[in-house]
């Protein structure tokens, strides 16, 4: 992390805030405070806000707001958070049916880790994972935080398409398809929840700065979870994520 | 409620509005027309909000055969636009007729024109916009470009047609050429290039390749130096904005440009000079030029003085009083058996 958060024009209508070089839960934690405390202020002139691994983007409308009164506002606020209260982050959970036809890849993680396909499952649903920023398409998560002990390179050839809820991992990071698309992960399972429904409110389900857990479920618990979410009756799961030792508390 | 029948497509025709805003945190892309200036005058002079709904058609224009009465206005780079075999004029509203029949001839300058239609095209509003996302497949009319043989309906125009027609913008605010120069602000990474990489951006002409789509434009022309290559961390990327590779090569990221992207950015193009940006076709020439914020942001002042004044000028045609509307309140009603939609405007 900088000393000195660095203020950037990217045109004449947004600006970066960046707060470092580096991929770090601390730095994401600070954006994700800084975006917070910007939602809560209601700052004249600025449109939206986009936050990604080491950076945060605000989209302003120079017409509305003076942009020398922006950037004061903004080091003002940034120098408050310390102060500002901050909920725990939410972590969802995603119900997953791991190996099979849903997970035709599984095969090859245990494999090339040394370990059966049952270790794969437990590895990999036994950790919250941050999202770092969402991008790519929509919805799609950069999750951080994998174990390194089922980390696997990507496939050869890529497949054309790849259902939409798909897990994968591609080398050191796993993730989830939130749209049918054409992809090279390693396959592990698939969720029957959709991380992105532009019928439903909020059309994307995962928000940065959050975390999420994969949690196995059987074939006939998938089948009732996919018809309770094209019913819109699915009731998604998330709960405040506990502090662990402080050191990448939120505050 | 009017309607319009799609004959043939054209190159490239979709329904678009100002963008999707509020999403890009979610990884949604913005999209909305390339030149928000034609589409916000396109919209004024049919009497419709700025952020209607209306068709931005590329190169080749559609045949669209209009299945009602109405109103619509064409603005943007002048593809030629006839109706019934004759050719009409651009940025000027006109009533069109039932069984009337809309060609273009071919490009005479820029690109991309905007077809506004009193009352707005009326298509399901998607995370707060009308526009579409072709590579996402979302919004616009079924998330697509559209066919031969689509159907879209028009909504209710706000005023009747008489009081719509010939209206007119009467000064060009943007001249389209092959040669065309964009005026960029420094920035996010203006640091990642050495001193002879900037000099090399802003001293030499880039040529717009066939890679040239809503998304972005690839250039070609002389390689600009990095200091340590040009990838980053991913971030955001704003409309304008200027990636530049490992390779060398600067990309213009568009409407339909993904919201981060992990290369860097030596500048952005300035909001004024985007809509000459979003006329600009594989061939054309690019040189840009370097302008500080502060001047950036008295420009786009300057510009919407201009637009204000231009939109005041169209809706005073026919020596219309200037009205105050305090507030608008819209019946649906039914007389015998007859609906209407009533509009009552509370003036002041």
């Amino acid at each position: 992390m900088y000393d000195k958060t660095k203020y950037l024009a990217a045109g004449d209508q947004a600006l970066v805030m960046e707060f470092g070089n580096s991929i770090s839960e601390e730095i994401n934690s600070k954006i994700r405070s800084m975006t917070a405390a910007i939602e809560g202020q209601n700052i004249k002139g600025i449109v939206e806000l986009v936050p990604t691994y080491r950076s945060l983007m605000i989209h302003y409308d120079a017409l509305q707001v003076n942009y020398s009164e922006l950037l004061e506002s903004l080091k003002a606020l940034e120098e408050q958070l310390g102060s500002i209260e901050l909920p725990a982050p939410q972590v969802v959970e995603i119900p997953t049916l791991y190996g099979g036809d849903y997970g035709p890849d599984i095969e090859n993680v245990a494999k090339h880790n040394q370990m059966t396909e049952g270790e794969v499952i437990r590895v990999h649903t036994s950790k919250e994972y941050l999202i770092y920023m969402l991008g790519f398409t929509p919805g799609f998560p950069y999750l951080g935080g994998m174990d390194e002990s089922i980390a696997t390179p990507r496939l050869e050839t890529p497949r054309t398409k790849i259902t939409a809820g798909s897990v994968g991992i591609a080398g050191g990071q796993t993730g989830i398809y939130p749209i049918d698309s054409p992809g090279g992960w390693q396959l592990i399972g698939r969720t029957p929840i959709r991380l992105y429904d532009p019928e439903r409110e909020p059309a994307i389900l995962l928000k940065a700065g959050n975390y999420i857990v994969f949690k196995s479920i059987g074939e006939k618990e998938y089948q009732e979870i996919e018809k309770a979410v094209k019913k819109g009756t699915y009731q998604y799961k998330s709960y405040p994520k506990k502090e662990e030792g402080g050191q990448h508390g939120t505050n | 409620m009017g309607q319009i029948k799609i004959i043939k497509p054209g190159l490239l025709t979709t329904v678009q509005d100002l963008g999707r805003y509020g999403y890009q945190q979610y990884g949604v892309t913005v999209s909305g027309v390339m030149d928000h200036v034609s589409a916000r005058l396109a919209n004024a002079l049919v009497e419709n909000d700025e952020g209607e709904g209306l068709l931005e058609i590329t190169m080749q224009g559609p045949e669209i055969e209009f299945l009602e009465d109405m109103v619509i206005a064409i603005t943007g780079g002048d593809l030629q636009p006839w109706l019934n075999g004759q050719p009409i004029a651009m940025a000027r509203s006109m009533l069109v007729q039932k069984g009337d029949k809309l060609t273009f001839k071919g490009m005479k300058s820029g690109c991309r024109s905007y077809i506004a239609f009193s009352g707005g095209i009326d298509v399901p509003v998607l995370m707060g916009s009308k526009s579409t996302f072709t590579r996402g497949k979302i919004g616009g009319y079924e998330g697509r470009a559209l066919k031969a043989g689509d159907i879209l309906k028009v909504g209710e125009p706000k005023e009747p047609f008489s009081s719509l027609v010939d209206r007119e913008i009467y000064e060009n605010l943007y001249e389209y050429n092959a040669v065309v120069e964009l005026r960029v602000v420094l920035g996010p990474q203006e640091e990642a290039f050495t001193e002879a990489g900037r000099r090399t951006f802003f001293s030499n002409e880039y040529t717009v390749t066939n890679e040239c789509d809503r998304m972005g434009y690839r250039l070609e022309g002389e390689t600009i130096e990095h200091k340590d290559g040009g990838d980053i961390i991913s971030d955001g990327i704003s409309m304008g904005a200027i990636q530049i590779p490992s390779h060398g090569k600067p990309i213009i990221m568009m409407a339909d440009r993904q919201t981060t992207g992990g290369y860097t950015k030596i500048g952005n193009v300035i909001t004024v000079d985007l809509p000459k940006a979003a006329q600009v076709k594989p061939g054309d020439k690019i040189v840009f030029k370097e302008i500080t914020l502060e001047e950036a942001h008295q420009l786009l002042k300057g510009l919407e003085d201009k637009i204000t004044i231009l939109k005041q000028q169209c809706s005073r045609k026919y020596g219309k009083q200037e009205k105050e509307v305090k507030r608008t309140r819209k019946f649906h009603l039914k007389i015998n058996g007859k609906p209407y939609n009533v509009v009552v405007e509370e003036l002041k």
